[in-house]
């Protein structure tokens, strides 16, 4: 495999809050290289979202401490990093999707408002400058980006006034402004129809192939990483359980944990039974 | 003959779209003429596109928003007609598409669990007995109930708000998107709980998701929206094995899968430039071949 973009090495998290502590990650090792989609998969609380935010050092100590591992990005240890410089590269270099959006965007500013200022900074940060209008004609090119069936009425919008799936592409949207080169998305699909998403998936697929991106996706749909992903890695209880190419992972899992994921998906053939009666195995 | 537990009447909603001035220019027309009921004990599915109007008729049916026109009626009662809001909230209840944002964050788990079981008349012992019993039925450890919710993992967020909207024992239960932040093993332990509640307590479900595979394993009925108009109803089974119309089609063919067998049922759709299509696309083209039924 090439030299990877990102690069985490046995990585352990640890929460502490009134004198209870958890170890949320073990020794959690993975690779995202560049020009590749790899996926993240686990059950609820299996620590993807921590892990994720480790990446982007959005952790804070206390409650979360990193006991030890090494994030490496481009070569240099992220969590040696000067806390500046770090955060010099969240929103240009690295971007990240979160799974929540209404808690990523602020309600009492307009879309345009808030991508703006996004990209303003993020312009700031990268020595870059650009008028006031072109950093609308830049929000409204990246909100038809993401499919929105109207940039402008969405640009003049509040939070609020826009659907669950409009709001997820306004956060991937945001991601993509300032044309990271590792995006990390947390769920990035799921407030989506399946039509909306496979667009959004072929957006990113071609920013993959086109412009070198590099993405590293967290899902609980095992359709969209089988029919997307070059790499997988499955999580249980804070430890990766098992990684390989996706069509090898969905041909011949190797771990049972792998295999009962994959066999509690409803198929689109129909079939299961829910409920005690239907009892599955 | 019974009287369905949800009945939509010909539902409209608009919504004013403003100019920089806030002068009103344009309307949104979110739901646009949806009628359908649900029967006792029943599993009603709304699928369709982002933003055809799903969460605005979930919202309109729990009192949240108000329709331009149009009836709701549960029970055979009209909700227009100054229904009291506590005993509304009795017959419905709803699991929000957000998990985050609809539990208050200063209050422990136990604590929000706890409001809805008062209002109920719960006292004392039964009510931590019944908090416990709740956590319980969404496969979360008792001690779940000092937590708060910036401690839980999105998909035990989620759980939370489905213990808080059965804890009350409604008729109707709204889900919107119950599931999409769960994890599949978790999400089938949840659809075993609803449909076990749903035999033994007659409940019937408004299911809204964007998880067809689910939908289908999942709804007795279903309807699919696109651009706030119900384009396709009927029995789940149906509908998947022949959809009719081409927006259920296309949505059919974009469901991602994990085997080959499903990959062989997804209805064909034409590519253009060698893509499936966007919606609009397609029934452009449609329209197009309906225009000129010659033309190849
Ligand atoms: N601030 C916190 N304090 C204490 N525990 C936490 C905190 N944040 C997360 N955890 C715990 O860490 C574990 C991993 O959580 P994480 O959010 O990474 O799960 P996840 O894999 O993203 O799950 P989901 O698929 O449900 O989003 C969970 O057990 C969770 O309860
Ligand atoms: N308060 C509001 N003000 C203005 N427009 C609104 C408001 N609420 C919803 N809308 C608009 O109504 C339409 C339908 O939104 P709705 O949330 O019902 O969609 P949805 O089908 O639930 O979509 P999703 O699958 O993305 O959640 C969207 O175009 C949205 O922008
Ligand atoms: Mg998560
Ligand atoms: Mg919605």
């Amino acid at each position: 495999m090439s030299e990877s973009l990102l690069s985490i090495r046995g990585l352990n998290v640890q929460f502490s809050a009134y004198g209870r502590s958890q170890q949320v990650l073990h020794d959690v090792s993975l690779d995202v290289p560049a020009h590749s989609q790899v996926a993240l998969v686990g059950e609820s609380g299996s620590g993807k979202t921590v892990t994720m935010k480790a990446i982007m050092g959005l952790l804070r100590d206390p409650p979360a401490r990193i006991l030890s591992g090494e994030i490496r990005y481009e070569g240099r240890d992220l969590l040696k990093l000067p806390p500046r410089e770090r955060k010099k590269l969240n929103g240009t270099e690295m971007s990240m999707v979160f799974q929540d959006p209404m808690s990523s965007l602020n309600p009492v500013f307009t879309i345009a408002d808030q991508l703006g200022t996004i990209l303003k900074y993020a312009d700031r940060r990268l020595g870059r400058s650009r008028s006031g209008r072109e950093r609308m004609a830049r929000v409204l090119e990246v909100l038809a980006q993401v499919r929105m069936r109207d940039p402008e009425r969405v640009a003049a919008s509040y939070p609020v006034m826009l659907s669950g799936g409009m709001r997820q592409r306004v956060l991937i949207a945001m991601a993509l402004l300032s044309e990271p080169k590792l995006l990390i998305a947390d769920e990035p699909g799921t407030a989506l129809d399946v039509t909306t998403q496979a667009q959004i998936l072929k957006l990113l697929k071609d920013l993959v192939a086109d412009r070198g991106l590099a993405l590293l996706m967290i899902t609980h749909n095992l359709g969209v990483v089988r029919e997307t992903s070059d790499y997988v890695y499955v999580m249980n209880k804070g430890v990766v359980v098992e990684h390989a190419p996706a069509a090898e992972l969905f041909s011949a899992p190797r771990e049972d944990y792998t295999r009962s994921l994959i066999a509690a998906v409803p198929r689109l053939t129909g079939g299961m039974r829910f409920g005690s009666a239907g009892a599955r195995v | 003959m019974t009287v369905p537990v949800l009945e939509i009447i010909g539902l409209n909603k608009g919504f004013p779209v403003k100019n920089g001035f806030g002068r009103t220019v344009d309307e949104v027309r979110a739901v646009d003429d949806v009628s359908f009921s649900i029967a006792k004990g029943e599993v009603y599915g709304l699928a369709g596109e982002s933003g055809s109007g799903k969460s605005t008729i979930a919202r309109m049916i729990m009192g949240l928003e108000r329709p331009t026109s149009g009836d709701i009626l549960i029970e055979g009662r009209n909700l227009g007609g100054g229904m009291a809001a506590a005993e509304k909230r009795k017959l419905v209840q709803m699991v929000f598409q957000n998990p985050g944002s609809s539990l208050n964050p200063r209050r422990t788990i136990g604590q929000s669990l706890r409001v809805p079981l008062e209002a109920m008349g719960l006292a004392g012992r039964k009510i931590d007995a019944r908090i416990g019993e709740l956590l319980d039925m969404v496969q979360l450890p008792a001690n779940f109930a000092e937590r708060f919710p910036h401690e839980l993992s999105g998909g035990q967020k989620q759980r939370v708000a489905i213990a808080r909207a059965i804890a009350v024992q409604p008729r109707l239960l709204v889900l919107d998107e119950p599931t999409s932040a769960l994890d599949v093993s978790v999400q089938a332990k949840v659809i075993d709980l609803l449909v076990d509640l749903g035999r033994e307590l007659e409940l019937s479900y408004l299911f809204i998701s964007h998880d067809l595979s689910l939908m289908r394993n999942f709804a007795d009925r279903i309807g699919v929206l696109y651009r706030g108009r119900i384009v396709e109803t009927g029995r789940s089974d149906a509908v998947f094995e022949n959809p009719a119309h081409d927006y259920t089609r296309l949505l059919i063919a974009s469901v991602p899968v994990v085997t080959a067998e499903e990959e062989a049922v997804r209805p064909k759709i034409p590519l253009i430039d060698g893509e499936i299509p966007t919606a609009e696309a397609l029934l452009a083209l449609r329209e197009q071949e309906r225009r000129n039924p010659t033309s190849e």
